[in-house]
């Protein structure tokens, strides 16, 4: 993270929830910049440059899904979508759209500030590090070799290919969608329950108690993440 | 009706006379201006009285009056409003016409309609305009009516016979004496005369010569007379009604009645007319009656006689009946005890005499077995009757029976060739005598005469000698012949009798059936929909035609049924016929007095307690609709399927009144709920907010935090309570949509066990899967509800410390999953109430929850197509069991070779 307290772009219509986040995060030093309509947003994405979005799924003018692919089509800056419970379908069409996290409203803070290193990590060091490690699990990417308690786990060529893609991603929540596209093929992608099958599998070699898993973590209806720290 | 013996008034007389006063009181009164001739006033008299009602402030409107271009009336008409004539377009003429629609519109106090006995330009709603009368009448409007003595229908014939001129436009007797008001307009023959001369009495010049003939002295005085009668005896009615309702002994003897028995022809007209004046004379009741006999079908034409003769009673005031036998004699003896008639009518017999000596004569068995009832002979009109052809030969027999009569004969011939030398020429006869009969029991009465003609041919021409010539040599062969000819008539004319009859019973029996069989599905069918199908199939099956029931809708429209498909097209015109039906409750269209042009026959269907709909019938023939059986069982039809969708539409509303209670019921808990459980946490999420606020830096630290803590617990428990809000409305409303998918139950139960994991701090949660538990097609959210649901009731209900366990087994096509709990179980026969909506353990506290948790889960389950169940466990505590369907065919993920 640089010196500079980094920009955070707030779109949203509710006032309550704008002043929540503007307390809160300024506490925490991160700077604000409000937006209430996506027209707007997407003006102050282009005019200030900010490191990260925090976008309310129900706008008035814009289907923020349709925002994010605007968005998309000539910016990188990471986006968080903010969304209630029940509208799972929403969150997918988000993330398959670009942004790359969500959060279930309502959140606390811990979560909301547990999002925002995570985004603006990958910014900074985008799959720099071929080692990755998380509690007793450490991936080599470069050796690919996966280690739990410092102990090598064997793994299929397909589980290994799925932790990889996850730990490319760690933190992000990645869709089934992605996950299928990324490990089986593009052609493959409406059979969710590989994905499902395989990641069971991987949490009974990874994990000490499968059934409550630690880092192999499921986002019920939208998909997968990788817990990063 | 007479006085009962002890000279009380009859009670049911008296009964009958107040209901006929309460219809009254609701209808419009009728008031007739009753002349002898054209030019007697009638009108004159008419508009004068209406003035006078005028100026004593009843609105009078005129509908229609025919001034006839008499400067003294039209100056009468000056100064009351007129309604426009409606024009009817007829064949290129242009008739104008009274225009009901506008003066039922209009609804005056008082309206005038000339000339009752009119009849309207075809097209119109009625045939007639006392029809019109009738319906402003019950439309509660008054009406002023003129008159013509030679218009009513019971002296018609009379008329016609003392001045030679027939009136086609009649008046019904019983409209004549229905109505509230007589008003005799009268003038001596000498002084119509005179205004004649002087050219005040409309003449039409085309009928100069017939009207001259009308106006003759010696017509007017007998018109005049019958007019003058016709009053009194009107005027005797009303006295006799007086001295009924006061209890005024009579003076006549025991009440008489009167039966008139016709046949199928034109001259049975003059006797219903006989009938009626006997019945006027004697002021007794009267019916008619009409024999219908299985041997003798009747034809169209004749069918169409007695429709109108039985419809003419009726319009005269008789009731009328069609009896059914083989003696026509007994059926109208037994007809006349069963209902005291005191005189029977019938009409002279004009069939030669021999034929009564031979088959008997039905007048002369009524005669001998009548006993005390009167019975007179009324002469028929002679030169009006077409002979009747026998019904029995209207049947042809085919050619083919023709053909196979002649083989049977061949037959017969061969045969007695071949016994011809062992035996004598009788019993050669005997041989033809068997083939004749023969062909007689099986064939129609052509092909028997043929045979047997046939037969006495060729047995003259081979066996009787001399042989192979037609000469008879011995007289007694003739005799031979004469029998076997007799015998054939006789054994076919038994035959066809027997086929006759068991048609005709069969034609009962497909009746009875179809009644039956009507009933017996209308009584299984369920909603309208069904039951409106089954009254089509069946009605359209039984009388052969196109049959379409509309059912009242909005305002009372009638129309098609939602979900039904019209059997034929129905037109706006159409519609408002059966509309028409339908306010009403009477018949309309084809054969019916009301809009005879349309389409279809539409019956109102006649529940308990009202209309409920109508049933229209479209005949390819729509003459056939005039059949009176056919419409006695359209109206049985119509009756029982009202009575039928009567209670379909009672059971439908008492399940709607059901739901609303059911819908009330939750709207209540709902509310008590949202004002309560909501309120709660609201409560304190305030109160801490509100003392974190004006906190002047008194409060300790580790109370601040105890206040925040309660803010957010609260508020995370409001947020609990909304979504199983939320849920329970989506799973009432339908709008829960499980988008199943196959997942590993272990993902589901580690979700719902992370979800809460700070609610489950105080509870060790034991998970027991086996490892070989197939993929499970459900939807992982709402399954992961139900795993939340449960654990949070454990959680609620158990005190901390205690274990929760959960496991699952695979059974027979489903999985078994157990969520079971230590904690205190249910009280005895709680176990399945528990599922129910706002349901809480007795005695549990508020912070218990809305008690919508378990129900969601069951409503969860049941949308997977599980089971739900709960119950004591062994050892104490509670387990929550369900069930979830396994696949037939599981998923399937491509191998993979082993580890790298």
């Amino acid at each position: 993270m640089s010196d500079v307290a980094p920009t955070v772009l707030v779109i949203e219509d509710e006032p309550q929830m704008r002043r929540f986040l503007k307390a809160s995060l300024e506490a925490h030093d991160y700077r604000l910049v409000e937006a209430v309509t996506a027209r707007e947003g997407l003006a102050q994405a282009a005019g200030r440059t900010p490191d990260v979005i925090l976008l309310d799924l129900g706008l008035p003018d814009l289907d923020g899904i349709e925002l994010t692919r605007r968005l998309r089509e000539w910016s990188r800056v990471p986006v968080i979508v903010i969304s209630a419970r029940g509208r799972e379908q929403d969150k997918i069409a988000a993330l398959d759209a670009g942004a790359d996290d969500y959060l279930t409203k309502p959140f606390g803070l811990g979560e909301l500030l547990a999002r925002l290193r995570v985004a603006l990590r990958r910014v900074a060091g985008d799959g720099g590090e071929p080692v990755f490690a998380v509690g007793d699990l450490r991936v080599d990417l470069g050796a690919r070799l996966v280690y739990r308690r410092d102990r090598e786990v064997h793994l299929t060529p397909i589980e290994y290919k799925l932790l990889a893609t996850l730990v490319r991603h760690a933190g992000k929540v990645l869709t089934h969608r992605q996950l299928l596209k990324e490990v089986w093929g593009p052609n493959a992608v409406e059979h969710t329950h590989y994905v499902r099958v395989y990641l069971t599998q991987l949490r009974h070699k990874l994990e000490d108690d499968p059934s409550r898993p630690r880092y192999l973590l499921t986002e019920s209806g939208v998909g997968y993440r990788l817990k990063a720290e | 009706m007479a006085p009962t013996l002890d000279g009380r008034p009859d009670p049911e007389a008296l009964l009958a006379r107040l209901r006929e006063g309460e219809r009254l009181a609701s209808r419009g009164q009728l008031k007739i201006f009753f002349g002898a001739a054209p030019g007697v006033g009638k009108t004159f008299a008419m508009l004068e009285a209406a003035r006078a009602r005028a100026r004593e402030g009843v609105e009078v409107v005129v509908g229609v009056v025919e001034t006839h271009g008499r400067p003294e009336t039209a100056a009468l008409l000056e100064g009351l409003p007129v309604l426009l004539r409606r024009r009817v377009e007829y064949r290129g003429i242009t008739l104008e016409e009274f225009d009901l629609d506008a003066a039922l519109a209009r609804k005056p106090g008082l309206l005038l309609v000339d000339e009752l006995a009119h009849t309207n330009a075809p097209g119109s709603r009625h045939p007639k305009r006392w029809q019109d009368v009738e319906e402003l009448l019950a439309a509660g409007i008054s009406v002023y009516s003129t008159l013509n003595v030679q218009h009513l229908e019971s002296l018609n014939d009379v008329v016609a016979r003392i001045t030679g001129i027939t009136v086609r436009e009649t008046l019904p007797d019983s409209v004549f004496d229905q109505a509230d008001e007589l008003e005799l307009a009268d003038l001596s023959a000498d002084d119509l005369l005179s205004r004649l001369r002087l050219g005040k009495v409309y003449m039409p010049e085309q009928a100069a010569a017939a009207i001259e003939r009308f106006f003759r002295k010696g017509n007017l005085i007998a018109l005049r007379e019958m007019t003058l009668r016709r009053a009194a005896e009107r005027v005797d009615a009303q006295m006799r009604g007086y001295m009924q309702e006061a209890g005024i002994h009579s003076t006549w003897a025991a009440a008489e009645r009167i039966l008139v028995c016709i046949g199928p022809n034109p001259d049975g007209a003059r006797l219903v007319r006989a009938g009626k004046r006997m019945a006027t004379g004697l002021k007794c009741e009267w019916s008619v009656v009409h024999v219908e006999r299985p041997g003798e079908p009747v034809t169209p034409v004749e069918r169409e006689a007695l429709v109108a003769n039985l419809q003419l009673a009726e319009s005269l005031g008789a009731g009328t009946a069609t009896l059914s036998g083989l003696s026509a004699a007994e059926e109208i003896l037994v007809y006349a005890r069963d209902h005291n008639v005191t005189k029977i009518i019938v009409g002279k017999p004009t069939h030669p005499r021999w034929r009564d000596k031979l088959f008997g004569s039905a007048l002369d068995q009524l005669v001998r077995g009548s006993g005390d009832v009167d019975v007179y002979a009324i002469s028929g009109d002679p030169a009006g009757r077409p002979r009747r052809r026998r019904a029995r030969g209207a049947r042809h027999s085919p050619f083919s029976e023709y053909l196979r009569a002649a083989l049977i004969v061949a037959v017969c011939t061969a045969l007695a060739g071949l016994v011809f030398r062992f035996l004598s020429t009788t019993d050669v006869a005997m041989v033809y005598l068997l083939g004749v009969g023969l062909v007689a029991s099986r064939y129609g009465r052509g092909p028997s005469v043929a045979a047997a003609l046939v037969s006495i041919a060729t047995f003259d021409f081979f066996f009787v000698p001399p042989f192979y010539t037609f000469a008879v040599s011995d007289v007694r062969y003739l005799l031979t012949f004469a029998v076997m000819l007799a015998i054939a008539l006789m054994i076919s004319g038994l035959t066809l009798r027997i086929r006759a009859q068991a048609e005709s019973a069969r034609d009962r029996e497909r009746r009875t059936a179809t009644l039956y069989g009507l009933s017996r599905e209308l009584a299984a069918a369920r909603g309208r929909g069904e039951l409106v199908r089954v009254v089509e199939r069946h009605l359209a099956d039984s009388v052969a035609a196109q049959v379409q029931v509309l059912l009242p809708g909005e305002g009372d429209r009638v129309e098609i049924p939602v979900g039904t498909a019209p059997a034929y097209p129905i037109d706006e015109k159409e519609r408002s016929v059966a509309q028409w039906a339908f306010d009403h409750r009477r018949v309309a269209g084809v054969g019916s007095d009301t809009l005879p042009g349309a389409q279809a026959r539409w019956v109102p269907m006649l529940g308990s307690a009202g209309i409920v709909g109508v049933v229209g019938v479209r005949a390819a023939e729509p003459r056939r609709l005039q059949d009176p059986a056919l419409q006695h069982l359209l109206d049985t039809f119509a009756s029982q399927a009202a009575v039928a969708l009567e209670r379909v539409l009672l059971a439908e509303q008492a399940a709607r009144e059901q739901v609303e209670a059911e819908a009330e019921r939750l709207r209540t808990a709902l509310l008590s709920s949202l004002s309560h459980d909501m309120r709660t946490p609201l409560g304190a999420i305030t109160g801490a907010a509100s003392s974190l606020l004006e906190e002047t830096g008194a409060l300790a630290p580790a109370a601040r935090r105890e206040l925040i803590a309660t803010i957010l617990e609260e508020s995370t428990r409001m947020n609990r309570l909304i979504g199983n809000l939320l849920d329970m409305i989506r799973l009432e409303s339908g709008a829960l949509q499980v988008q199943k998918d196959w997942q590993p139950l272990e993902e589901v139960v580690g979700v719902a066990l992370i979800r809460l994991e700070e609610r489950l701090k105080e509870h060790p949660v034991e998970v027991r899967l086996p490892p070989d538990l197939p993929l499970l097609l459900m939807d992982g959210l709402l399954v992961e509800q139900v795993f939340v649901n449960l654990l949070e009731n454990a959680v609620k209900y158990t005190p901390a410390g205690t274990p929760v366990e959960i496991s699952a087994a695979a059974g027979d096509g489903a999985v078994v999953v157990d969520v079971a709990d230590r904690g205190p179980g249910f009280p005895p026969g709680e176990e399945a109430r528990v599922f129910d909506k706002f349901y809480r353990v007795a005695g549990a506290t508020t912070t218990a929850g809305v008690g919508l948790g378990l129900t969601i889960c069951r409503g969860i389950v049941t949308a997977h197509g599980g089971r739900i169940w709960a119950e004591n466990r062994p050892g104490g505590g509670a387990v929550f069991h369900f069930t979830l369907p396994l696949a037939p065919a599981p998923a399937s993920v491509p191998a993979e070779s082993p580890a790298s």
